[in-house]
């Protein structure tokens, strides 16, 4: 327990100060993205996160954005465990035809005014999965979509700076 | 036609407890009809604390009769024995003498048992009834071995002279004198392990006799331990009221822990009585053990906060009882786990329910708690005792009583959840139907009970007091308080309930405006329970009863001592596929088990033993007759 | 309390409730930031707990249509105990203005009152998360609060008095009185039981998102908008009365019995000074703990409770 302790306290604080994705941060901003959800999530915005067929790539990734080194809690970003705590649903995959009913009824659990972003390049357009007779195709095609966040997958820093970008803080 | 007898018992009732309320409040009397009961005849006296049982039982029986008149709907059946069972309660306390209290007591017995088998078809309520017919006459045997020893050495039937002439008797006489009418009296309490007949009988009583059965009849089994323990037998030995003190602490447990697990309404809320018997045992038996290290005002207080309990219990627990009827009307069923979303059907049953679930489980602001801090704090008075062994015996009892508190919200927390709320679990709880106006008003009433008693703990204290110090044969000591606030020991501990009722609604009332001002969206969006994505929202979602109490069944697992089965049947083919599969998984009755089962067998052995002596020829039993009179003789 | 008024008191009363009410989520962010520098991140400001409270007043509510009447006035219920409960404690003062209402008793029972309705919000939803967390909730809770009042009759016994406020001046004015093996072991349970009662690690993990584990947050899943900032908000209340109570109990110094002037500028300074401490403790403990097995935790609060009734014993025993 103290080794550990002491092991936490040597590294010291190794959180990254700037984050620069190599890609650009936000595809496409949708037009429901207003200043006034920016205000009200400008400080805090807590997300429930929903994978919709993913391979899950891109929730590697998201896990990573709770360690150290991005430490989303910083910008008062909390993942949360149910979508009537949420203010942002993030959703990954191709949504498969058998989550695009649950994605919708997650969609509607989640108390206004509230955002959705769509992951990676599967939950953009359906990504590899395109033409599958087995998905939808996009997080698009089931429920209104605010923001995208493309990457195959999109690396931390790449979903941190969409996450900020789509609350107007960077 | 029914309606109007149970009208008029509720008017026999209401003048019940205005004759109590007068006696208690010091109005004494007696009645002497010497040609009426054979030996000493019929005796009757009013002292305040007869007066504060009859009030009991007259305020209690109002409530219940006028909801009989919508529960019984008419049926004829069980009304003279209601009749004679009231009016058994009511003689019992003002009993002066022993053929009188014997008559009343056997009277009461006998009435509550030909209601307890109100329903002769169902073969749970007969058994139901033999069982509580044979603890009751047990019960009777010790009482009548008791009273005729007491005859013996003093030389008199009439109560009011055994407190001077027991001062003469020696210890072991007393000593035994005590135990049996303490058992006798324990029995009617519903003191574990003499609890049995409580769980079967009460459920099967219709419910407004359940209601009676449970918030006055036991209690009476409580003012025969309190009138044998200080009055009648005088100042006994610590021991009995230790006695008292850790049979109470140990019911208390046992009853709550057994209610917690139960899956029939009416059963639960049985060994919920048992609870609550418990608590008032804890507070007398504190009273008993401070009048014997001759601390007076203590005494007088644990006593008072055991009569307060006593009228509590018998405020909640009826009014929980008359609920569970309503909920057995309106939905059919008394099992849990067919219950769910009454609310929604049931609104006032929901609500008066909810009161007494809040009040029982002596949550602020209502009356349960009131009491149980009452009692909290008279065992908390222990250190005055110089006796380390003594006040080890108060420190395990306060343990239990925190244990009790806690484990009573797990219970009611789960029979309100599971029966009202969410969605119906079965045909019969989705078609529910509000009880009536006669029920309604019934249980109403005691809803304003439970509250009048909570806020007026400064009114109700002192007279209580006085009727707890008449029992010790002294002049009232007093109980500090102002018209908000009650103190005990001068600042050892303050209660005010006004205030702390005043502060709560304040609370209430304040939050919405606050609410308002921070502009707060007030319109809600209905939508379905989130459950994950998932298609449907149907009652087998639901946690269920047995679910519900699984923590606490892992956890008290030493008591339950749980018989756990599972039978799987599968396909002669491949184990693999599963045709049927049953799982039990049932708490044993241990006092059954453990104290009656190898009573039971014992007797059975003994009495073919006894076989061998009876031959069926009357010349035989005559000789026997003959030699017993011999031996008479002889011995004299 | 005759004797002063009505005016006096009330003004009091309200005013430490506001203290506890609006001090209450920068305690909850306090640990949160220290937990969050321990494992080397810059984590949240210890304001932010504020900012969600602001943000989820002003989302719209969404409910259940299994829901009844129950689970709308479970918030408010919550929030009026634990307002009414900061008024017993003693927070700044030995002498809160509530103080005579109840003592301890009142204080646990209150705490209950307000379990009592969470966890019958957590069935009213009907999903089978509520229900279990509702179950687990009130199974810790039915061993937790009498572990509370034995350890704190301990102290009442020692102090003779039940009143609060009265055990917090008597030991402050004694501390010669803290030495006494009751007193250690009262303190043992009341720290373990703390930590079951406001639902943090080893007994529940606030931070989780995994419905098997949970125990307070399962109940809560359900809740959206202002009722959900109103449980979290008397939550946070209920973890600054516990910790409060814990350090006036058990560390009763620089605590003014009256409110005024010098006296309560320094007792301020003393309880902030007492709570920073306490609080990183807290987040040390969290840090360093895995959370225990749910059917281990029996065993913790059983324990817990024996130390507690060992408390009561030897201060009865050894006077």
């Amino acid at each position: 327990m103290f080794r550990q302790l002491g092991i936490a306290l040597r590294a010291g604080i190794v959180t990254e100060a700037a984050v620069t994705p190599a890609s650009p941060a936000l595809d496409d901003v949708g037009p429901r993205l207003q200043t006034e959800i920016r205000r009200l999530f400008g400080r805090s915005l807590h997300i429930r996160q929903v994978d919709a067929g993913s391979c899950n790539g891109c929730e590697l990734e998201i896990g990573g954005l709770a360690g150290p080194h991005y430490d989303v809690e910083r910008f008062g970003i909390r993942f949360v465990a149910s979508p009537r705590h949420a203010d942002c649903l993030l959703v990954t995959g191709p949504v498969t035809l058998n989550m695009a009913e649950a994605l919708r009824r997650t969609w509607d659990a989640t108390p206004a005014p509230k955002l959705v972003i769509a992951a990676g390049d599967c939950g953009r357009d359906g990504g590899i999965f395109q033409g599958s007779y087995a998905v939808v195709g996009g997080v698009a095609a089931v429920v209104p979509v605010d923001a995208v966040i493309p990457g195959c997958p999109p690396s931390p820093a790449a979903l941190l700076a969409g996450l900020l970008a789509a609350l107007g803080r960077r | 036609m029914s309606a109007l007898a149970y009208a008029l018992t509720a008017l026999g009732g209401l003048g019940a407890a205005g004759l109590g309320l007068a006696g208690w409040l010091g109005h004494a009397w007696s009645v002497e009809l010497l040609w009426l009961v054979p030996l000493a005849g019929l005796a009757l006296r009013m002292d305040p604390l007869a007066g504060f049982f009859l009030f009991l039982v007259g305020a209690t029986s109002v409530p219940a009769s006028i909801y009989a008149i919508g529960y019984m709907r008419g049926a004829r059946r069980g009304l003279g024995a209601y009749a004679v069972f009231l009016l058994g309660m009511a003689v019992v306390p003002l009993a002066a003498n022993v053929p009188t209290f014997l008559i009343a007591w056997e009277l009461m017995a006998l009435a509550s048992y030909a209601l307890v088998l109100h329903d002769r078809e169902d073969a749970a309520a007969v058994r139901a009834a033999w069982i509580y017919a044979v603890m009751t006459h047990a019960g009777l045997a010790c009482l009548l071995a008791g009273m005729l020893l007491m005859f013996a050495w003093t030389g008199s039937l009439v109560f009011a002279d055994w407190r001077a002439a027991s001062a003469t008797l020696d210890a072991p006489a007393r000593n035994v004198v005590f135990v049996l009418l303490a058992l006798g009296f324990a029995s009617k309490a519903g003191m574990i392990p003499l609890h049995v007949w409580l769980p079967a009988a009460h459920p099967a009583a219709p419910s407004h006799v359940s209601a009676l059965m449970s918030g006055v009849m036991i209690k009476l089994g409580v003012m025969g331990l309190l009138r044998a323990g200080m009055e009648w037998l005088g100042v006994g030995p610590p021991w009995w009221g230790v006695a008292l003190l850790l049979a109470g602490a140990l019911s208390a447990l046992a009853g709550v822990l057994y209610a917690a697990v139960e899956g029939d309404l009416k059963r639960l809320l049985a060994f919920s009585s048992i609870d609550n018997v418990g608590i008032i045992l804890i507070a007398a038996g504190a009273g008993m053990v401070f009048h014997a290290a001759g601390l007076e005002t203590l005494a007088v207080f644990a006593l008072a906060a055991g009569l307060y309990h006593t009228v509590n219990h018998a405020a909640f627990k009826a009014l929980l009882f008359l609920g569970a009827g309503a909920v057995a009307r309106g939905a059919g069923t008394r099992d849990l786990e067919a219950m769910g979303g009454l609310i929604k059907r049931m609104p006032w049953t929901a609500a008066a329910f909810l009161v007494g679930a809040l009040a029982i489980a002596a949550l602020p602001p209502l009356n349960g708690f009131v009491s149980e801090w009452l009692t909290f704090q008279a065992l908390l008075q222990n250190g005055l005792i110089p006796r380390p062994e003594l006040n080890l015996v108060f420190v395990l009892a306060l343990a239990g009583l925190a244990l009790t508190g806690g484990l009573a919200v797990a219970c009611f927390v789960r029979a309100f959840g599971i029966a009202f709320l969410a969605l119906p679990r079965s045909e019969g709880a989705t078609n529910a139907h509000e009880a009536g106006p006669a029920m309604r008003a019934g249980m109403g009433l005691l809803v304003i009970a439970c509250v009048g008693l909570a806020l007026l703990p400064t009114v109700l204290l002192p007279r209580l007091g006085a009727a707890a110090a008449r029992l010790l044969g002294d002049p009232a000591p007093a109980l500090r308080h102002d018209l908000l606030t009650i103190a005990v020991s001068g600042d050892f501990a303050t209660l005010s309930m006004p205030v702390v009722a005043g502060a709560l609604t304040l609370g209430l009332a304040l939050l919405p405006l606050l609410l308002r001002l921070a502009r707060a969206p007030r319109a809600v969006r209905w939508s379905e329970t989130w459950g994950c994505g998932r298609l449907l929202q149907t009652a087998r979602m639901e946690y269920t009863a047995i679910a519900f109490a699984s923590p606490l069944r892992r956890i008290f697992d030493f008591l339950y001592r749980a018989e756990k089965r599972l039978e799987v049947e599968a396909h002669p083919e491949s184990r693999f596929f599963v045709r049927r599969m049953a799982y039990r998984n049932a708490p044993r009755a241990l006092a059954e088990e453990w104290l009656y089962a190898p009573l039971l067998i014992a007797l059975r052995a003994g009495a073919d033993r006894v076989r061998a002596i009876q031959s069926g020829s009357a010349n035989l039993y005559l000789i026997y007759v003959l030699a017993a009179l011999l031996v008479l003789l002889v011995l004299a | 309390m005759t004797e002063s008024g009505v005016g006096g008191p009330l003004v009091a009363a309200i005013a430490q409730a506001l203290l506890v009410a609006l001090a209450a989520p920068l305690l909850v962010g306090l640990v949160r930031t220290v937990k969050a520098r321990l494992v080397g991140r810059r984590g949240p400001d210890p304001r932010q707990p504020y900012a969600d409270l602001v943000k989820l007043l002003r989302k719209d509510p969404v409910v259940s249509t299994t829901t009844s009447w129950v689970f709308r006035f479970t918030p408010f219920v919550l929030v009026a105990c634990m307002l009414v409960a900061s008024t017993v404690v003693p927070v700044l003062v030995t002498r809160p203005a509530l103080s005579f209402a109840g003592g301890i008793v009142l204080l646990m029972y209150l705490f209950m009152l307000g379990t009592f309705f969470l966890a019958l919000a957590g069935l009213d939803s009907g999903s089978a998360f509520g229900g279990m967390g509702s179950s687990r909730e009130v199974a810790v809770a039915a061993l937790a609060e009498p572990t509370v009042m034995l350890a704190v009759f301990a102290l009442a016994l020692r102090t003779g008095t039940t009143n609060l406020g009265g055990v917090a001046e008597r030991l402050g004015g004694e501390p010669a009185m803290a030495a006494h093996p009751g007193h250690l072991l009262a303190f043992l349970a009341f720290f373990i039981v703390m930590l079951a009662e406001t639902g943090r690690l080893p007994v529940d993990n606030p931070a989780t998102h995994l419905e098997l584990t949970m125990i307070h947050e399962a109940m809560i899943l359900e809740y959206s908008g202002p009722y959900l900032a109103l449980i979290e908000w008397a939550n946070a209340m209920k973890l600054f009365l516990f910790m409060t109570l814990l350090i006036n109990l058990f560390v009763p110094w620089w605590i003014p019995a009256e409110a005024a002037g010098a006296g309560l500028f320094l007792g301020l300074l003393a309880l902030a000074g007492k709570l920073v401490v306490l609080a990183s403790a807290l987040a040390v403990l969290e840090t360093a703990m895995a959370k225990l097995r749910l059917f281990r935790v029996p065993e913790l609060l059983a324990g817990s409770f024996a130390l507690a009734l060992l408390s009561v014993a030897s201060v009865v025993l050894l006077k």
